[in-house]
């Protein structure tokens, strides 16, 4: 008897130090989202329940171990215990029990999460190629980054050109696969201000490890100022502006860096124009308008050194919509 | 050079590169004569690797011999079902029937191909120890992960055929396999398989993951893509064949008085992994092979411009690949309620109850493969039932645990512990962890956070390493008396075991932290901004000191080959039959058949006994 106390006794501190050590540590990344708050709160539960079954199965088995291991000189075998039925029938049906209250647990929490408070959300086409992501607000314009307000449901409606992606910011908790021939649902109501990033989730190719884009949450005014800021951009009909909504929409960024910072599987466009390129074959060329062009109608004709054989499809851009990129790269300095 | 082509693997390998050569160019030739270009990047088109690799593994098989005695049969020729092997080493190099060769021939397998796999880690891990790419390209970072997982999987596959090929004639009483030919036949044909897998590397690489979902898959324009499919859908046959095998011998071999009940909880852990491989792996065959005819012929099964369904592909490959995992687990659980009461004395506590909870398992397995899809875009309110399904899986796992702890419990265990029960205990702990880390990823809704992260690469390392690499190395330093006479170093062994235990919780539990927190998987550089680098390099070298560890046991398995400890007796003081026999076993089993008159686990009940010898044959 005194050892079923004592065991009794130490699986419900071990259980305890575990529950407080394992949430003391950081498990999740902050909450961001009013979709995150069922979601942690399964969590919580499932890890109370780790703790407790954890503790449960360690501590009689070390216990056993280490105070009824075989004594000097003691070369008989154990007690004959076969089995014990209501013990094995008790193991069966409360673990059952349990099961089922934390699957309708998980159902409730994914009711709540997938709740819909605003039937009347915006809408943003996302597009997912390799390797970015773009946005087609609802008000006319493209981005590459995603901007919401905070404490507003969206309705992120998503498509895929080529190959399944999915869209995941970690701080949102939730996560949907993004497929080719169909388009999937990702609804959600950012409640903390911050810069965040979606990952995509599914291996979708070489340079799935960088397909990473920029999240936004900021106040409703902030929220507006962007959006007047892009409507600008996207209505200021210079080349620039025509040629940076096209490499926007292409997802042409997703590969190709727009700053200082070179991407790792395709060459910077900032400061090319006019600049020595090193080839694969090891002779060199300036990055002209001849050479932009043919790089765009036909990547593989002119492999840049330090990359791997290129998987970038041809383009088939009209002159004038060519000569906009050009301008735009031009501007990159 | 006449000697070497001799022995019947190097036969088989210059015969499976002929038929290579010459399927490839039959479609070449074809191809020309009908106006089309024969060439391609990879010397040839892929319908040409393909063709020559199909072809390959059928000359390999041919000329290795394995299929010697049917092809006799269809000369009209008569053969002995008792073959005679020579004494030595050569005949594991041959197509043998006894099943205790096959065994070794498995198993000795299944630990150089860890060799690759854990290599392949190794290098990738070493790539992820530092932010930012240091000495791979993206590309051949997908490649490694990609292989380290596929080749895991035939490790484990090979060794889980090692352990019940080896045992379970001998822990039934059979003289052999009830299908020696065919069970030769399967272990031989997962070799030419096994070369194709890794020519893939050769060939452009595999960037998919062991998953190899569609439209992914099917748009990579490498050859390596088509040969890793290739080569999983000939290794499935092994599964098949080998599950069927198993199945029957079973039950039509089992010795005088062996009930249902009566049998070694191992067996019925291999007729539940056996059921599953007889009947599900026919889907991951069918779903890879739908990919190589999309590739192939342009059917559109996967293409949505063609009226196809990504989704689909998903629902076919997961109603093999999660039963699948069960296939991995079941026999170490197995091993380790073998073990278990040898090591304490004590009767398997809830015999019954165990041996249910493993067909439980592999039942409920048939209805839960949704829940690898709750982020993929399939009916979301079918999520809800797999998520029952699924959970469900958690309360035969219990049974087995609370039996294994009640087992435990008052058990008189030696001091010091010997190594084979130090490998079971560390099963139990990791598959613990395993287990309990599992209900988060069967729950829809914490689901949607966890998918496809880290949480999942440690979970999943945790269960098989608890439902496979553990057991598998408490078996082998349990029989390993039993194949060679000899006992492996114990030093050396609980080096090994307390070696690998630590730096694999560190291991497992900072995978499943950096999960939570944002690390994908699969991925070959991650975020800076995330500050995971600490804690990828304690993973590195958590990975290392692992791969030390395994290291430590291939010294003691080839050192104790040659000066281990001669112990031909009873060594573990067990009640199984195998070992009141001399060690090692002799070619056909048992000298004089046994009879069951017990139970077999009923360790501290005076005078009892499992089985009784005849007196005479």
């Amino acid at each position: 008897m005194i050892h079923f106390v004592t065991v009794g006794i130490l699986v419900m501190v071990v259980a305890i130090l575990t529950y407080f050590g394992a949430t003391s540590v950081g498990l999740m990344p902050v909450q961001a989202s009013a979709q995150a708050v069922p979601i942690d709160w399964m969590w919580n539960w499932q890890v109370i329940a780790i703790s407790f079954l954890f503790a449960l199965i360690v501590v009689p088995i070390f216990y056993s171990i280490f105070v009824f291991r075989r004594k000097k000189g003691d070369t008989s075998d154990a007690e004959h215990i076969e089995g014990n039925t209501p013990l094995e029938i008790a193991w069966t049906v409360i673990p059952l029990i349990i099961v089922v209250t934390f699957a309708y647990m998980g159902a409730y929490s994914l009711g709540e999460s997938r709740r819909i408070t605003d039937p009347e959300a915006m809408i943003v086409k996302v597009t997912a190629r390799q390797f970015s992501w773009t946005y087609e607000y609802p008000d006319g314009f493209v981005s590459t980054e995603l901007h919401l307000p905070v404490w507003k449901q969206v309705i992120l409606k998503m498509e895929a050109v080529d190959v399944i992606h999915s869209f995941w910011v970690p701080e949102f908790r939730v996560k949907q696969d993004v497929v080719p021939g169909r388009v999937t649902e990702y609804r959600i109501t950012p409640n903390l201000v911050g810069s965040y990033k979606v990952r995509c989730a599914e291996l979708c190719g070489s340079n799935h490890a960088f397909m990473e884009g920029p999240v936004v949450v900021s106040t409703q005014a902030d929220y507006d100022q962007w959006v007047a800021e892009q409507i600008e951009i996207a209505s200021a009909n210079t080349p620039e502006g025509r040629g940076k909504k096209l490499i926007t929409e292409n997802g042409c960024v997703g590969c190709h860096s727009v700053t200082a910072q070179p991407g790792p599987s395709a060459p910077s466009w900032f400061n090319l124009f006019g600049e020595e390129v090193h080839l694969a074959d090891g002779s060199t060329i300036t990055a002209d308008e001849a050479y932009i062009t043919e790089s765009v109608l036909d990547p593989a004709a002119k492999e840049v050194e330090g990359y791997a054989p290129t998987i970038m499809k041809p383009f088939t851009f009209t002159q004038e919509q060519i000569a906009d990129i050009i301008a735009y790269i031009k501007s990159l300095k | 050079m006449k000697k070497i082509f001799s022995i019947p693997l190097i036969r088989g390998i210059l015969w499976q590169v002929i038929g290579l050569l010459i399927g490839m160019g039959i479609v070449a030739g074809i191809r020309l004569a009908m106006g089309l270009p024969a060439t391609g990047p990879y010397l040839v088109t892929e319908h040409a690797w393909v063709f020559g690799g199909f072809l390959g593994t059928l000359t390999f098989l041919a000329g290795h011999g394995v299929m010697g005695d049917w092809f006799k049969w269809w000369r009209g020729e008569a053969t002995s079902d008792h073959h005679e092997d020579k004494p030595g080493w050569e005949k594991y190099f041959g197509p043998s029937l006894d099943h205790k060769v096959i065994g070794i021939q498995y198993a000795v397998t299944g630990l150089i191909v860890m060799i690759l796999g854990g290599t392949f880690a190794l290098i990738f891990r070493t790539e992820l120890a530092l932010e930012g790419m240091q000495f791979l390209k993206p590309a051949q970072y997908n490649t490694l992960m990609s292989m380290h997982g596929i080749v895991m999987i035939v490790v484990i596959l090979l060794g889980i055929g090692g352990m019940m090929n080896y045992l379970v004639p001998l822990l039934i009483g059979a003289h052999d396999m009830a299908f020696p030919r065919l069970n030769s036949f399967a272990f031989w044909i997962v070799v030419p398989a096994a070369v194709w897998l890794l020519s893939s590397m050769a060939l452009g690489g595999i960037e998919t993951g062991w998953t190899g979902y569609p439209p992914l898959s099917a748009n990579m324009k490498i050859v390596g893509q088509q040969m890793f499919f290739l080569a999983v859908f000939i290794v499935g046959w092994s599964s098949v064949l080998g599950g069927l095998n198993l199945i029957v011998t079973v039950v039509r071999m089992r010795a005088k008085g062996m009930t249902a009940f009566r049998m070694p909880i191992f067996v019925w852990a291999s007729i539940a992994t056996s059921l599953i491989s007889l009947t599900a792996t026919q889907l991951i065959g069918l779903s890879f092979q739908m990919v190589m005819f999309q590739r192939l012929f342009g059917m559109g099964f996967f293409d949505p411009a063609k009226g196809g369904n990504p989704v689909l592909f998903q629902h076919l490959f997961w109603f093999y690949s999660h039963p699948a995992v069960y296939v991995f687990i079941l026999p170490g659980l197995g091993i380790v309620s073998e073990l278990l009461p040898v090591f304490v004395r004590k009767p398997l506590f809830g015999y019954r109850w165990i041996a249910m909870s493993s067909l439980g398992i592999a039942l409920v397995g048939f209805l839960v493969w949704a829940h690898h899809m709750f982020t993929s875009g399939m009916n979301e309110y079918l999520r809800v039932p797999f998520m029952y399904s699924t959970l469900l899986v958690a309360v035969p796992t219990g049974v087995k645990f609370f039996s294994w702890t009640a087992t435990i419990w008052k058990g008189k265990i030696d001091n010091p512990v010997p190594t084979p029960m130090l490998f079971t205990v560390g099963a139990i702990l990791v598959f613990l962890l395993g287990g309990l880390t599992g209900p988060p990823n069967a729950t829809v809704s914490t689901d949607l956070h966890l998918h496809d992260t880290y949480w999942i690469v440690g979970h999943f390392h945790d269960t098989m390493f608890g439902g496979f690499m553990f057991p598998f190395f408490a078996a082998l330093y349990y029989w390993f008396p039993k194949a060679t006479g000899r006992r492996m170093n114990e030093t050396l062994g609980k080096i090994h075991f307390w070696l690998m235990t630590p730096s694999f919780f560190v291991m497992s539990l900072g995978m499943m932290y950096i999960g939570l927190n944002g690390m994908r998987r699969r991925i070959a550089d991650y975020d800076p901004a995330l500050n995971f680098q600490p804690m990828h390099l304690v993973i590195t070298i958590a990975g290392y000191l692992i791969a030390l560890s395994v290291l430590v046991f291939f010294i003691n398995l080839i050192a104790s080959l040659r000066n281990g400890k001669v112990e031909k007796g009873n060594l573990w003081n067990s009640r199984s039959p195998e070992w009141l026999v001399e060690s090692p076993m002799p070619a056909h089993n048992y000298e004089h058949p046994f009879e069951v008159v017990g139970e077999p686990y009923d360790y501290g009940l005076a005078g009892s006994k499992y089985v009784e010898f005849a007196k005479h044959k």
